[in-house]
């Protein structure tokens, strides 16, 4: 039996396996949030040399790493619907924008609140930190690309072409530590090993998970709104409205 | 440990949940205005509906 992939790629079908799906990534998100809380904050140790101040990082990274993929991924989609025309794609690309918007304040805002302790400065005009502001504007720019642009096909061609140019920005973020002699210290997890205590590891890649998991799971109830509001001239949404 | 002394983070409470605080307020907005925006898309398809509206 073969099984036919493109089936999903029509929004009427996968209106229907998103809605299935969204429980299985939201409550999976919500338990691994929890845990990774409880061992964030019962049961790694204090750190010697930051004291509780270092515990921001178990969201800090986490959201951080969020907010540059979910930007790929994005851009990825928006990509393949510039390419093939396939309605799906840019909405699934208009879907992503806001929450790896989200994920990219919070990764600032932490950053900000963290950097005060330590550093004594909310914020520095720093490679990393500059770039990743850059990132949450891209993310802005993109949205309200879409939104001043009445013809939805038009707006995927512009918003696409924002993201694409955009994606350059990404690599730059990450190597940011490296290329420049920035305040913002590098990658305490390398390859190489590292020097972190086990429990802070666990807590920070359970709520990297857990992040994962939301994202998801918010970006498929996004999609299926976005679904409804493109398609609602076709004959299968107008017998959705009827039950609804 | 108290929880006294657990929630005063040893003087970064104002950091700490300030950070996480924040986190979970974001959550909460985002999930309320995807719900939102469904009710609507969903109230505008029944008024489509019941208006005979036939594009």
């Amino acid at each position: 039996m073969a099984i036919n992939w493109f089936k999903y790629s029509a929004p009427t079908n996968f209106y229907a396996l998103a809605g299935k799906l969204i429980p299985w990534f939201a409550w999976p998100a919500a338990i691994l949030f929890g845990i990774g809380f409880y061992i964030g904050f019962f049961v790694a140790p204090t750190d010697a040399v930051q004291s509780e101040a270092y515990r921001i990082i178990f969201i800090h990274v986490p959201a951080s790493i969020l907010s540059m993929f979910i930007y790929l991924i994005m851009a990825g989609y928006a990509a393949l619907g510039l390419i093939f025309k396939t309605r799906l794609s840019a909405m699934m690309a208009s879907a992503l924008a806001p929450t790896g918007a989200l994920f990219a304040f919070i990764s600032l805002w932490t950053g900000a609140l963290w950097g005060k302790p330590m550093w004594g400065a909310w914020w520095v005009w720093d490679a990393r930190l500059t770039s990743e502001m850059i990132l949450l504007f891209l993310y802005l720019g993109f949205i309200a690309l879409q939104a001043s642009i009445e013809d939805p096909r038009r707006a995927d061609r512009a918003s696409a072409l924002l993201a694409i140019v955009g994606s350059v920005n990404v690599p730059i973020i990450y190597y940011s530590v490296q290329w420049w002699n920035t305040l913002h210290q590098g990658s305490t997890i390398k390859f190489s090993g590292t020097s972190m205590h086990v429990a802070m590891q666990q807590s920070m890649f359970i709520m990297l998970v857990a992040c994962w998991l939301y994202a998801i799971a918010i970006a498929l109830a996004r999609v299926r709104s976005i679904i409804l509001e493109r398609e609602a001239n076709t004959h299968w949404v107008k017998e959705l409205g009827e039950k609804a | 440990m108290s929880w006294s002394e657990f929630f005063a983070m040893n003087g970064y409470a104002f950091y700490v949940w300030g950070s996480y605080g924040v986190v979970l307020l974001v959550f909460m907005i985002e999930i309320v205005a995807v719900r939102h925006r469904r009710k609507l898309v969903l109230r505008q398809l029944r008024w489509m509906n019941e208006s005979g509206d036939t594009e």
